[in-house]
């Protein structure tokens, strides 16, 4: 027996209204963690930026000057210039856009997709969740980078394939959280009660059982975006998908490589930081959003 | 037991079909059609049927499954173009560099994770406590190409500490005669000190670049499943029996908590056989990932599947090799299951 | 009665643990003796404060938990001011604790027999090759069927019976004087409670060891015990010889509680007849008396500090300013 848990306690305020309530939850969540705070904000800036990336970055993020090559940052060039002359600052902000757009599409295509197969494996059972769980665990199977790889060679070198391989390799874990969440309510009260009152097995899954799923399937998705990111960036570095022109923050480090040990630090440095800016922006979201939902949970 | 890794066994079988299906639907998805892309861009239509019909892509799709897994059960995953060589023996020959970096890295993550998440959890809200929070979130947020790079431009351009990274041995040594194909074994074996430091020098980097990235995941879990032991009744029984802090942290609560830590390696391992392929293209480490990746560039397919292959096996036998850990661990496993 | 040296005895003993909504003021000024070869109950609602007391006096309350003062002297040494090192050298060789639960309280992964031998390794000068031969006895002196058998097994292979006479076998392994049974019969079948309460008091009685048995159950607490300690919210309400308390209750609560427990059997978590709840122990303004809210013979003076307390030392004493 510990004192803490098992001591009465006096009983809280009752809540004035559901959206306030939980407005004024989030609220002091955010006051009382600073870094989630923070976090948000950072979100802000990284949301503003791949949303008007181009008309923010002060130079032309393609256009290459001979007589500029490989300058250090200066007050012009805050982060310099690179190989061909290019602004570093203005390719890393333009870049924004690019790699915000292929985590997003990939975490929502593999959120839609493995909610919907996660869902029905956990209502319907029987053979459908044989066949979904057989399906999440072959591709657990793989080494997930790997698989991804191997999917981005198979289908061909190109954007819209990297968001597929890293939708498919993010798709187990929707799977799971959904079939886990939708099969502990499949036989709940308000469940019951929804059949009963003549709904259809389908509009109980929509309507009733899905809106359960989202909140730690909220959280899956922030800390999974971060991980997104990080992937198709890395595909990007060996070569994969992202053409050599367009900015892209995995493919400016991999350009950047070799100047690093030769001391050109800046050309690899800056888009390496922002990108891991990024992931950990969205880590400490996921963290915090799982505060926010779940304070139990936290470790 | 036996019978234990037994049942262990046949559980991994649907998982080797699943990735056998996997890899032979990515090896007929390739882009184009394969039979004119292996003929070569000159070849006349003729040339082309021909490739086709020597491919086997003019058979039914169960047939050419049956012959692919035929290929498979001799272990033939094909000729390299660019190397012209088999893959299965590029690969063999590659994969002790690998095998040595991955292993090393999860060595020294796991000497650092471990106290890391110990300490932080007998002492809660501590500086140690804040720093493991720190080390884990930075740590999984780290894409590791760039603290690859980041420690090469500080420890050899900087500091001029580390050699170059240049792969697994500077090019004034040559390598050890083969025993295991791990430099530092077999620099050993033959006796020769200043080659194990050679090796030893060039690993430094690469593994301390995994090791960053693992360790998060590990010393995250660790911190985790300690407070969850030390909170728990048997450690309170334990602390009431007067047994010394030293055997309740480690005898009761540590290897308690190593059973969650051990089920989530499998995860450690899956992120680390990943990233091997962007750590050996930073230190040009000739594994079988690096392997992939030159093929890839060059469009030669077969490196890439006959790699995604071996990957997966590698990873499937990990996984098994975790499995009956556990079982060792844990006495419950073997009854209740 | 005459009054030798007490074995442990405890004067103004406070506990407090900070927690994330604030300071739980846990025990306030606890005083009670335990003397030699003695069975005491100490009696009181989850929540009273009870289990924390004996981990304070022991030194295993959780890292939370701080002692705000007082002194808890067992055998000339002031387990309050004691070192670390001089408490675990205490625990489970003069005094030992054991708990409810049994089956979730010992080491899952850990052979019984092991973990016997680990108390007996760290507390005694057994050599190796005889520790499997003692923790044996060790089993059977708790009465456990072909112990032989059992040294090998791990607890979720065991009954709960079973297990508690296990943690009734560690903490007796190294003879202690002094034994603390924290509820230790909830979570075991009814039928095995009975015999897991025979062999403490039959062991009790036999190695001539004073016994603290923590309940919620004032009718076991009458059964097994010479003396009982009636605890509300962090406090001691009142302390008396089993007999005399059942007969004469000073304090309101008491009064309450066994008019509550008609044949001095019902189970204290079953009662509604007391009315309201404890008080919320992180409040800032808890009254003097921590019943006054819940007490019908309520007057102003209750409030104010000091607590009363009305023939400390005596054999029988109570904390109220207006007793029965």
């Amino acid at each position: 027996m510990s004192a803490g848990s098992t001591l009465p306690t006096a009983a809280p305020p009752v809540p004035a209204s559901g959206v306030a309530a939980s407005l004024r939850h989030v609220r002091y969540v955010l006051a009382e963690n600073p870094v989630t705070a923070g976090a948000f904000a950072l979100f802000g800036v990284f949301l503003v930026l791949a949303l008007f990336g181009p008309w923010i970055a002060p130079f032309d993020p393609l256009a290459t000057s001979p007589d500029k090559v490989l300058q250090p940052p200066s007050a012009t060039h805050w982060f310099g210039t690179d190989q061909l002359g290019r602004d570093i600052l203005s390719r890393v902000i333009v870049a924004t856009g690019l790699d915000f757009g292929m985590a997003f599409a990939a975490v929502l295509l593999s959120f839609g997709l493995g909610c919907a197969l996660g869902s029905c494996a956990g209502y319907y059972g029987g053979w459908i969740d044989r066949m979904v769980s057989r399906l999440a665990d072959t591709i657990m199977a793989f080494p997930l980078f790997v698989l991804a790889m191997a999917i981005v060679a198979a289908l061909g070198n190109s954007v819209e394939n990297i968001i597929y391989a890293t939708a498919i390799i993010n798709l187990p874990f929707y799977i799971r959280v959904a079939r886990a969440e939708v099969n502990v309510r499949r036989n709940a009260g308000f469940v019951e009660a929804a059949r009963l009152s003549g709904n259809s097995e389908a509009r109980i899954l929509a309507f009733h059982l899905f809106p359960n799923i989202l909140p730690p399937v909220m959280v899956q998705i922030s800390l999974n975006i971060g991980w997104a990111i990080l992937n198709a960036a890395g595909l990007s570095f060996i070569g994969l998908g992202v053409r050599p022109p367009q900015p892209e923050w995995g493919i400016m480090v991999a350009e950047g490589a070799s100047y690093m040990i030769s001391g050109e630090w800046w050309v690899s440095f800056f888009p390496g930081l922002v990108l891991m800016l990024a992931v950990f922006c969205f880590n400490l979201l996921g963290d915090g959003l799982r505060d926010m939902i779940d304070p139990r949970r936290r470790t | 037991m036996l019978r234990l890794i037994g049942r262990r066994l046949l559980a991994a079988i649907p998982n080797v079909i699943g990735i056998v299906v996997v890899t032979f639907i990515l090896t007929r998805a390739l882009p184009g059609d394969p039979a004119a892309f292996y003929a070569g861009p000159a070849a006349t239509q003729e040339a082309v049927e021909q490739v086709r019909a020597k491919l086997g892509l003019d058979q039914p799709l169960w047939k050419q499954f049956v012959d692919y897994v035929g290929d498979l059960a001799r272990g033939d995953l094909g000729l390299s173009i660019s190397t012209g060589q088999q893959v299965l023996d590029e690969i063999l020959r590659r994969l002790p560099a690998s095998l040595e970096l991955t292993l090393l890295g999860l060595v020294v993550a796991c000497a650092i994770a471990l106290p890391l998440g110990i300490l932080a959890s007998t002492r809660p809200g501590s500086w140690i406590d804040h720093a493991c929070r720190l080390v884990t979130t930075l740590g999984v947020s780290l894409p590791i190409f760039f603290t690859g790079l980041l420690l090469a431009y500080v420890f050899y351009y900087l500091l001029g500490i580390a050699p170059p990274p240049v792969g697994r041995l500077d090019s004034m040594y040559s390598p050890p005669p083969h025993f295991t194909g791990f430099y530092l074994v077999d620099s050993l074996v033959a006796g020769d000190v200043g080659l194990f430091l050679a090796a030893g020098k060039q690993m430094i980097l690469p593994v301390l670049t995994l090791a960053i990235f693992v360790l998060a995941p590990i010393a995250r879990m660790t911190r985790a499943a300690m407070l969850g032991v030390l909170s728990s009744d048997f450690v309170r029984t334990a602390r009431a029996s007067g047994l010394s802090s030293s055997t309740v942290l480690y005898r009761y609560a540590f290897r308690n908590a190593m059973l969650p830590v051990v089920t989530t390696m499998g995860m450690v391992f899956s992120f680390m056989l990943g990233s091997n392929v962007v750590i050996e293209k930073v230190f040009a480490w000739p594994g079988i990932g690096s392997f992939a990746v030159d093929a890839l560039v060059q469009s030669d397919y077969a490196p890439v599947q006959g790699f995604v292959l071996v990957m997966a096996m590698l990873f499937v036998a990990i996984n098994l090799m975790i499995d009956i850990l556990y079982t060792a661990i844990d006495p419950r496993v073997s009854i209740d299951d | 009665m005459d009054h030798p040296v007490p074995l442990l005895s405890v004067e103004s003993l406070g506990v407090e643990f900070r927690t994330r909504s604030g300071t739980v003021h846990a025990l306030e000024e606890i005083s009670f003796s335990v003397g030699k070869g003695e069975t005491i109950g100490v009696v009181g609602e989850s929540g009273s404060g009870k289990s924390v007391l004996f981990y304070a006096v022991l030194g295993i309350l959780d890292p939370a938990g701080r002692i705000t003062g007082g002194r808890a002297v067992f055998g000339g040494l002031d387990l309050v001011r004691a070192s670390p090192s001089e408490l675990e050298a205490i625990r489970g060789r003069e005094a030992a604790m054991i708990f409810q639960n049994p089956r979730v309280a010992l080491n899952p992964i850990r052979k019984v027999g092991h973990q016997i031998e680990d108390v007996l390794a760290r507390h005694t000068s057994t050599p190796s090759a005889a520790l499997r031969q003692r923790a044996i006895e060790a089993l059977a002196s708790v009465r456990i069927p072909d112990p032989e058998r059992r040294y090998d097994a791990y607890p979720f292979e065991l009954s709960g019976g079973l297990c508690q006479r296990i943690m009734i076998a560690i903490a007796l392994a190294c003879s202690p004087s002094l034994l603390v049974a924290d509820e230790p019969t909830t979570g075991l079948d009814v039928t095995t409670q009975a015999a897991v309460m025979d062999l403490i008091s039959e062991l009790a009685h036999k190695r001539k060891m004073a016994t603290v048995l923590i309940t919620h159950d004032l009718g076991l607490a009458a059964e097994h015990c010479d003396r009982i300690v009636v605890m509300h919210a962090g406090h001691v309400v009142e302390t008396a010889p089993t007999a005399d308390l059942f007969a004469h209750p000073r304090h309101p609560y008491t009064a309450r509680l066994i008019a509550t427990t008609p044949h001095g059997t019902s189970d204290l978590r079953s009662l509604a007849a007391i009315p309201g709840y404890l008080p919320d122990l992180r409040r800032g303004d808890l009254p003097a008396c921590r019943f006054s809210e819940r007490c019908d013979r309520f007057e102003a003076a209750c409030t104010e500090r000091p607590l009363a307390r009305l023939d400390a030392g005596q054999p029988h004493s109570v904390a109220c300013r207006r007793p029965l």
